[in-house]
């Protein structure tokens, strides 16, 4: 992201600077090879563990990892937001578990039904950000000292109400007294039922969102706005945008996907378990820092973050199909991600 | 070219300190040198002249040891030298000052520390130091030079020109032989200017070698002993005293320059914006200003004169200490750029990489979308970016204002840094507005370029202009009406009256 010397780029009073004499050489092969090496990686994983393991390739399984993946794409979404900024948002993970356990105490302390309980806990993700934002753009202390102040603040904060217990129905409140609700039946299904019987409604909320966010963050103005605060926000402020409040909208849509994460984490359990989203924070970081280098572009963006998520995760079901013992993970993802990172940067186009 | 060209620099017996023979690097498709051929003798300054994109910066980077050349040879006192690294280089006696001079120290610590960093790496220092050692051993180093230096203050402090002289002392305390400068006067006003060619004349005379990269040919004139031209990497002249300056940059932008400028006789519009009792800085005078419009006012002033505080201020970036404004009659106080842009008031600022452009390789980085950042609501109101609309306008500015661009989708980081700054001017060009301001518009900016950039700002005669720059020879290039700020206040503001800056004055009777 440091702006090459403009001295080492091709002169256009040279008249033998334009590519169009350019053959098709090495370099026309390199960026071939890094804008499709992880599509090439994903095929080639999808048919080795699809001949080691048939039942690999069904339409059950394959529709489980994106079932699997679905939190982790949705929270990195955020995340690429945050990034395309220029900043980070560390306080994701702490936002999606502190949203499992505001479900359940919506539900079974509170009382709130499915609707309520959804429309409450993205406000309160989306709270969470505009608290970010407050550090960040009004107070100006840095990103990354905020969000982990934030993460450390919320990961304390949602063990208070109960005293420290994890939340499910029958919860004996630190006044003595015991919860009367329950998990609202019709919240179950958000993060357990499928569509149609196949499609699972996490795979479809990740669809959805995935779809809007990309529309929103290279198809239209916003999207150009954001990524100009991120890559030069005084020329961006120059420019006549209002970079206070992008990076306030940047941090509000960060925490409430991230809040949405953790409504799909909550249903799926059907509790508010206070050890939820342990590894949210990293897995969501990875896919959105994996996604650097789909389609070779080195900057984040919402499609690489999903297609990021969804790498390690068929990684991870292959390998355990093939009995890979499950401590390995975390050591597979942080492969994954230093290739990952490995292939952004050190395969540089102009590297003079 | 006029007969100072010398047709082959004449063998002479003693050997050249530099002597470098064909040397070719290419990148890609692109020839950054071919064949370039130069020498330096010791009590010599040899000026490099060149476009953007000519191959001054790679003849600079292959000498002080960056790159390495495809083929040619460098003989450094007769033997072949081809430094791995800049300290190579600068252990073989080739040390080069760049332009941005942010590097040469640390902000918090000292002047004195600054001279003494290359000590304190290689260990010509004790490990353990004291402020009292350190600022001994820096004025002992100070005094071999020749150069006077606060040794006590923050190097954060310092003025560029002060900066370059941290830089200079470094290298001759390291044994330099050949001093390699890169647009040193690219941000300093004309005294400080002054201030190093005395310096570097009294260096010259102590047999220093200097090859000296510049534009402007101020320098020149002051400085150089000969001038090597440089074009699309190939040394297509070479002028001795006395030089013939014309003919240099003729050769230089490889066609003649253009005919006596024509200056759009002033004829002003009606009053456009008025400054009353305007102060920039609580503690700094007040003043008036009016500005009509379609004229072209540029401000001088040494650097820290308050220039660009002038033009941020018109911009909203601050408010007035006191005073107020009227534009178009109307009480104008932006709060911030959008609202100033909103009012038909817009910005180029100085530093172009750092105020109007993208990184290279994120969104927002081709000429297209650099020119549509700030038009984005009002061409695209639906809020869907349709990329044919920025493409049109880029295309039209690209016809317009002559920019060596291949399509309007190009990357600005493709371009040379003249046609950068059309791209940035392009940009405010796309609407409709009511006065534009221009801080330092020619920096990085090669003659040619130049002399394009003013000619479009002439012909748009519908706003005012105000240009902020720090070479008086290029406000009396373009404007209509020259006035010189000074200490956050401008020193004579009266209507219609070109008041000659100091500088120039004693530049002239100089020359």
């Amino acid at each position: 992201m440091i702006p090459q010397d403009p001295a080492h780029a091709a002169s256009p009073l040279d008249p033998n600077s334009t590519t169009s004499l350019r053959l098709p050489g090495l370099d026309a092969i390199r960026e071939a090879v890094r804008s499709s090496a992880v599509f090439l990686l994903l095929a080639v994983l999808l048919i080795v563990f699809a001949v080691a393991q048939p039942a690999f390739l069904t339409v059950g399984n394959l529709m489980s990892i994106l079932q699997g993946v679905s939190v982790v794409a949705i929270i990195g979404a955020g995340v690429t937001v945050t990034l395309a900024i220029g900043e980070f948002d560390l306080s994701v993970g702490a936002v999606a578990a502190s949203s499992v356990m505001a479900a359940s105490y919506a539900m079974i302390v509170l009382g709130l039904n499915a609707t309520e309980t959804v429309v409450l806990v993205i406000a309160f993700g989306a709270l969470v950000g505009l608290f970010n934002a407050l550090l960040i753009v009004r107070l100006g202390v840095p990103d990354l000292l905020a969000t982990l102040s934030t993460m450390f603040l919320l990961t304390g904060l949602q063990l208070i109400p109960t005293a420290g217990r994890s939340i499910s129905a029958g919860l004996i409140l630190p006044d003595g007294t015991t919860a009367t609700g329950r998990v609202d039946p019709s919240f179950l299904p958000i993060g357990r039922s499928s569509l149609w019987g196949t499609v699972p409604i996490p795979v479809v909320i990740m669809a959805a969102l995935a779809v809007v966010l990309f529309v929103l963050t290279e198809k239209t103005r916003f999207g150009r706005v954001l990524f100009a605060t991120g890559g030069n926000e005084i020329a961006a402020r120059l420019a006549g945008a209002n970079t206070a409040r992008i990076k306030t909208i940047a941090y509000v849509l960060s925490g409430a996907l991230a809040s949405v994460g953790g409504i799909i984490v909550a249903a799926r359990v059907g509790r508010g378990d206070v050890s939820s989203g342990a590894s949210l924070l990293m897995d969501s970081v990875a896919a959105a820092l994996i996604g650097f280098a789909v389609l070779g572009l080195r900057r984040p963006n919402v499609f690489g973050t999903i297609i990021g998520a969804v790498f390690v995760g068929v990684l991870l079901n292959g390998l355990t199909m093939l009995n890979a013992p499950y401590y390995t993970q975390d050591f597979i993802k942080g492969a994954v991600l230093v290739g990952a990172l490995a292939l952004t940067y050190g395969v540089a186009r102009n590297r003079l | 070219m006029g007969a100072a060209r010398l047709a082959e620099h004449p063998e002479t017996l003693v050997m050249p300190l530099l002597d470098i023979r064909s040397l070719s690097l290419s990148f890609g498709s692109t020839r950054a040198l071919d064949a370039a051929s130069l020498s330096i003798e010791a009590g010599e300054i040899v000026a490099l002249m060149g476009a953007n994109g000519a191959g001054k910066s790679t003849l600079v980077k292959i000498l002080s040891g960056v790159q390495r050349a495809d083929s040619g040879a460098v003989l450094w006192k007769g033997l072949p030298f081809a430094p791995a690294s800049p300290a190579a280089a600068g252990r073989a006696g080739v040390v080069t000052v760049h332009q941005s001079t942010d590097v040469v120290g640390i902000p918090d610590l000292t002047v004195a520390d600054a001279l003494m960093l290359d000590c304190f790496i290689d260990g010509r220092q004790p490990f353990f130091l004291s402020t009292a050692s350190v600022r001994r051993s820096a004025a002992r180093l100070l005094k071999g030079t020749g150069i006077d230096l606060p040794l006590d203050r923050r190097f954060g402090d310092l003025g560029t020109a002060d900066r370059q002289m941290v830089a200079i002392a470094r290298a001759l305390s390291n044994k330099a032989e050949l001093l390699i400068l890169d647009e040193p006067t690219a941000s300093l006003s004309s005294l400080e200017s002054q201030r190093l060619y005395a310096l570097l004349r009294a260096l010259k005379a102590q047999g220093l070698a200097i090859l000296y990269i510049s534009h402007r040919t101020a320098d020149l004139q002051a400085l150089a002993d000969r001038v090597v031209v440089l074009r699309n990497g190939r040394d297509v002249g070479r002028f001795a005293r006395p030089i013939d300056f014309d003919a240099a940059i003729e050769a230089m932008i490889g066609r003649p320059l253009p005919a006596a400028e024509t200056r759009g006789a002033a004829a002003p519009g009606k009053p456009l914006l008025h400054l009353h009792g305007a102060a920039l800085l609580p503690d700094s005078l007040p003043f008036d200003l009016t500005v009509h419009e379609g004229e072209i006012v540029a401000i001088t002033g040494v650097l820290g004169a308050g220039k660009s505080r002038l033009l941020s201020t018109l911009f909203g970036v601050y408010p007035l200490a006191s005073g107020n404004m009227t534009l178009a009659g109307m009480p104008y106080r932006p709060k911030g750029p959008a609202e100033a842009i909103a009012a038909g008031v817009v910005m180029a600022a100085e530093d172009r990489h750092r105020s109007s452009l993208m990184p290279a390789g994120w969104p927002g980085e081709s000429i297209a979308e650099t020119i549509s950042l700030p038009h984005l609501a009002r061409w695209y109101p639906s809020g869907l970016i349709d990329t044919r609309r920025e493409n049109r306008e880029a295309a039209r500015a690209i016809e317009r204002l002559g920019i060596k661009a291949r399509s309007p989708d190009a990357s600005v980081w493709s371009l040379s840094g003249g046609n950068q700054q059309k791209v940035v001017l392009a940009r405010w060009d796309a609407a409709v507005s009511r006065i534009l301001l221009l801080d330092e518009p020619f920096q990085g900016v090669d003659i040619g370029a130049r002399q394009d950039i003013i000619d479009a700002l002439r012909s748009q005669r519908g706003r005012a202009t105000l240009i902020a720059t720090s070479d008086p020879d290029e406000a009396h290039a373009v404007a209509d009406r020259v006035l010189t700020l000074s200490r956050h206040t401008i020193e004579t503001a009266a209507h219609g009256e070109i008041t000659e800056p100091q500088a120039l004055r004693e530049q002239k009777e100089d020359a």
